[in-house]
């Protein structure tokens, strides 16, 4: 099976709140693929559309090439993890994985190689009710990884992490995605998908705003924006102005600039014998690309409701 | 792969979540457990006393058992003489009626409508012994009854009408006739092994006066005896020795005889004819309230708390995933959702049968041997009929699991499950089953609602012949076995229906 998912034009809405308004994206192998908006914005309802349990007005999912209630195994097809919390607290966590490995015939030895994998191998006789939130998340992996499923589908699996449980997500989606796994994983924290995703699809209102690769999108938030450190903020301002760039005060010693190139900055302080410390081309965190990005988009909605 | 299509997985899934749970196994487990104790209790703590009139020894709570195994009273008052090889009885019953009389009142006309008198061929004065008769009755008219549970009408009423029995072999044939020169047959039944040498003559005899007042939340009844007088002529045997004179025996008379002398019951010659007077009843017995013998389904009577405990289980298999949302969980690895449910269905059925049959194998015979051991009497019943009970109560209690399991997934809250589930079946059944509500309503109860079912337990047939309340009360339910048990299937049946249907169409 071609290890995809193809969501086209899903709308779907629950008495007069739009939950989905033509969502559309496609997540291909081999890379990790962030979810990613504010809560509310979609991002389960689209996982769960995926995953045959919610119906759409229109539009449709496809995993493989097929949609997901026509799959016969589907666990060998797409593994998924939508809610931690989702056991029978007084059933152990291997009976768990036990009854999801009979139901798509698989052996009970498959159950001990995934629970080996994910950790859980000390805990996993005992009842799913006493685990840890973090734990829970392991258990919810190791379900997903059972039928040893091309596509991975998961919802906020870092949420309720502690540290160490985190860096140990990350870098276990990456080995998922580097074996050729297609992982779609969402988060309403853009800084949680750092370092993980390669590419992120970002949501707001039940549409994608973004769907761009996580180098281009750091790139273009980044722009030709140059970080100044200097102990004489008052004068810099005014002659990076005078030159006609746009200044920032971003700190009690930084100025961001933009409109100037980096050397063009270095030149003009020196000309006018402005003391600085350090001039950097301006690099934007994960975050700061994503707050530019859904700024538009609420300001986009901000204007329109106003017009209403 | 197992199974069609997968189908076997999802059975084994279903299994393993089943047995992973602890509560559930011990809540079946207690459901067979509370089916047995109960039924224990019920009969520990029962005793059975019995002394005879005048301080004799009590003519035993054992009655005596008919030709086809069921316990029967065999009393009557009969004029007989030996009758050897094939032969015929004839005689005209001019007058019968019946009268009672309390507390040494003078005695008031009280004929029943099963007060009968006529023509008997009996095996021996054996009570329970085989035999074949052509009599008149109080209120329903001429009918031939043989061997206490055969019942056959004639056409005649009105009296004075004539009577025939005619013995050839192991056959009698019975006729009757208004006029004694036009016959008419009414019918013929076999004896099997019936001896050469048998007792021919005149009967009479009247069932107990009995009623019973309902009110709500109770019911009590009075009961006193009536004796029968009746008049006979034109009486004619044929195979009797010549020499041979009547003889009158009280048949099953209980009392002993009065020490006094001042018996009513007997027969007397009077110009061409015989009058005999007699009371009792010639029939099968029923159970009942106040009857003396046990049925089988009293070891059963823990059932509907069994069913409590089924329910909650049934239920809860299904509103506990709804509960955690581990129905998405369910529904992703299995995305055609009525096989879910089917599978499930299949699961909690089959445990909840094999749990039930377990219970009610014990239940039976357990209560059975310690209500011997009490003094009880304990009816007998067929084999069929007692698999009867014991399977159609294991299949009770797993259909009543796959409603409750089917309406677990419509209301999805295990509260709001069980509390419909109880009042359509433990509620109805307990309301007419302890004599809460009037034999009316308490029969409508069990026609339309799904305790209906319960009527798989019933081991005794009702008979025409005898009257008696026939209530549910009494064990007696107004649907067949199989009948009643429909209708459960059928609400069943629908209730599955509309799980699978929202089940299909709902957001998991």
């Amino acid at each position: 099976m071609e290890a995809t998912i193809e969501v086209t034009g899903l709308r779907k809405r629950y008495g007069p709140t739009v939950a989905l308004d033509g969502m559309t994206f496609t997540v291909t192998p081999g890379k990790v693929t962030g979810f990613v908006g504010p809560n509310g914005a979609g991002k389960s309802t689209t996982m769960r559309v995926i995953l045959g349990l919610d119906s759409v007005d229109e539009g449709r999912a496809l995993v493989g090439g097929r949609s997901y209630r026509s799959l016969r195994h589907p666990l060998r097809q797409v593994g998924s993890l939508l809610d931690a919390g989702a056991l029978q607290p007084s059933r152990t966590g291997r009976n768990h994985l036990l009854w999801l490995a009979h139901s798509q015939g698989l052996a009970a030895r498959r159950v001990d190689e995934v629970v080996e994998r994910v950790g859980l191998t000390s805990a996993i006789r005992r009842k799913a009710g006493g685990y840890s939130l973090g734990m829970r998340q392991r258990l919810g992996i190791a379900a997903a990884l059972l039928g040893d499923p091309p596509v991975l589908v998961l919802d906020e699996p870092v949420n309720g992490m502690d540290p160490e449980g985190i860096r140990w997500m990350r870098g276990f989606l990456r080995s998922l995605a580097a074996e050729g796994r297609a992982v779609l994983v969402s988060s309403h924290l853009m800084s949680e998908l750092q370092d993980t995703a390669d590419h992120v699809v970002i949501v707001g209102r039940g549409k994608v705003i973004a769907d761009v690769g996580v180098a281009d999108l750091i790139e273009s938030a980044s722009g030709d924006r140059v970080t100044l450190r200097t102990g004489d903020r008052a004068r810099a301002t005014t002659v990076l102005a005078h030159a006609g760039a746009t200044v920032a005060v971003t700190g009690s010693d930084t100025l961001t600039v933009s409109g100037l190139s980096g050397e063009r900055v270095v030149a003009l302080l020196g000309e006018n014998a402005v003391p600085f410390s350090e001039v950097s081309a301006h690099r934007a965190s994960l975050e700061e690309a994503y707050m530019e990005l859904t700024r538009d988009a609420v300001e986009f909605h901000a204007a329109q409701e106003g017009a209403r | 792969m197992t199974g069609r299509d997968g189908f076997g997985q999802l059975l084994r899934a279903e299994w393993t979540k089943f047995r992973t749970v602890r509560g559930w196994v011990i809540g079946l487990v207690a459901a067979a457990l509370v089916t047995v104790l109960i039924g224990l209790f019920g009969a520990a703590a029962s005793n059975f006393s019995c002394s005879g009139p005048n301080g004799q020894p009590c003519a035993a709570s054992t009655p005596p058992i008919g030709p086809g195994g069921e316990p029967v009273i065999d009393s009557f008052s009969f004029a007989h003489k030996t009758l050897t090889g094939d032969g015929s009885i004839t005689a005209r019953l001019t007058s019968l009626t019946a009268v009672s009389s309390s507390d040494g009142q003078a005695p008031v006309e009280d004929t029943q409508p099963w007060t009968k008198a006529g023509v008997v061929i009996k095996e021996s004065t054996t009570p329970g012994s085989q035999y074949a008769a052509m009599a008149v009755t109080g209120g329903h008219g001429v009918r031939m009854q043989h061997n206490f549970t055969g019942d056959i009408a004639g056409t005649l009423s009105a009296k004075p009408s004539w009577l025939r029995l005619t013995r050839s072999g192991d056959t009698i044939t019975g006729h009757e006739s208004a006029d004694g020169v036009n016959w008419h047959l009414v019918g013929t039944v076999t004896l099997p092994g019936l001896p050469s040498t048998v007792q021919a003559g005149l009967f009479a005899t009247s069932p107990h006066h009995e009623e019973i007042t309902e009110s709500f939340a109770s019911a009590s009844g009075t009961s006193y005896p009536t004796l029968a007088t009746a008049e006979f002529d034109r009486i004619d045997l044929e195979g009797t020795r010549p020499d041979d004179t009547w003889t009158g025996d009280n048949i099953g008379d209980r009392s002993g005889g009065r020490p006094d002398g001042g018996s009513p019951t007997g027969f007397e010659e009077t110009g061409d004819g015989v009058t005999v007077r007699g009371s009792g009843n010639i029939a099968p017995i029923v159970a009942g309230r106040g009857g003396l013998g046990k049925t089988v389904e009293s070891g059963l009577v823990g059932a509907f708390a069994g069913l409590i405990a089924v329910i909650v289980v049934a239920a809860t298999f299904m509103t506990s995933e709804y509960r955690r949302g581990l129905i998405r969980t369910s529904l992703s690895a299995s995305p055609r959702r009525g096989r879910v449910l089917a599978a499930k269905s299949a699961v909690i059925g089959s445990v909840t049968f094999v749990t039930g049959l377990a219970a009610a194998s014990i239940a039976v015979p357990l209560v059975r041997a310690v209500e011997r051991d009490k003094g009880h009497f304990a009816f007998p019943v067929p084999t069929a009929t007692e698999l009867r009970v014991v399977v159609g109560t294991a299949a009770l209690l797993a259909v009543a699991a796959v409603f409750s399991l089917a309406v677990g997934t419509v209301l999805r809250r295990s509260a709001g499950a069980v509390t419909v589930v109880i009042v359509a079946i433990v509620l109805p059944y307990t309301l007419a089953i302890a004599s809460v509500l009037p034999t009316g309503p308490s029969d409508w109860l069990l026609r339309v609602t799904p305790a209906a079912a319960f009527a798989v337990q019933q081991s005794m047939p009702e008979y025409p012949q005898v009257d008696a309340g026939y209530t549910p009360a009494d064990g007696y339910f107004p649907l067949p076995p199989l009948g009643g048990f429909a209708v459960l299937c059928g609400y069943t049946a629908l209730a599955l229906g509309v799980a699978a249907s929202v089940l299909r169409r709902r957001d998991a």
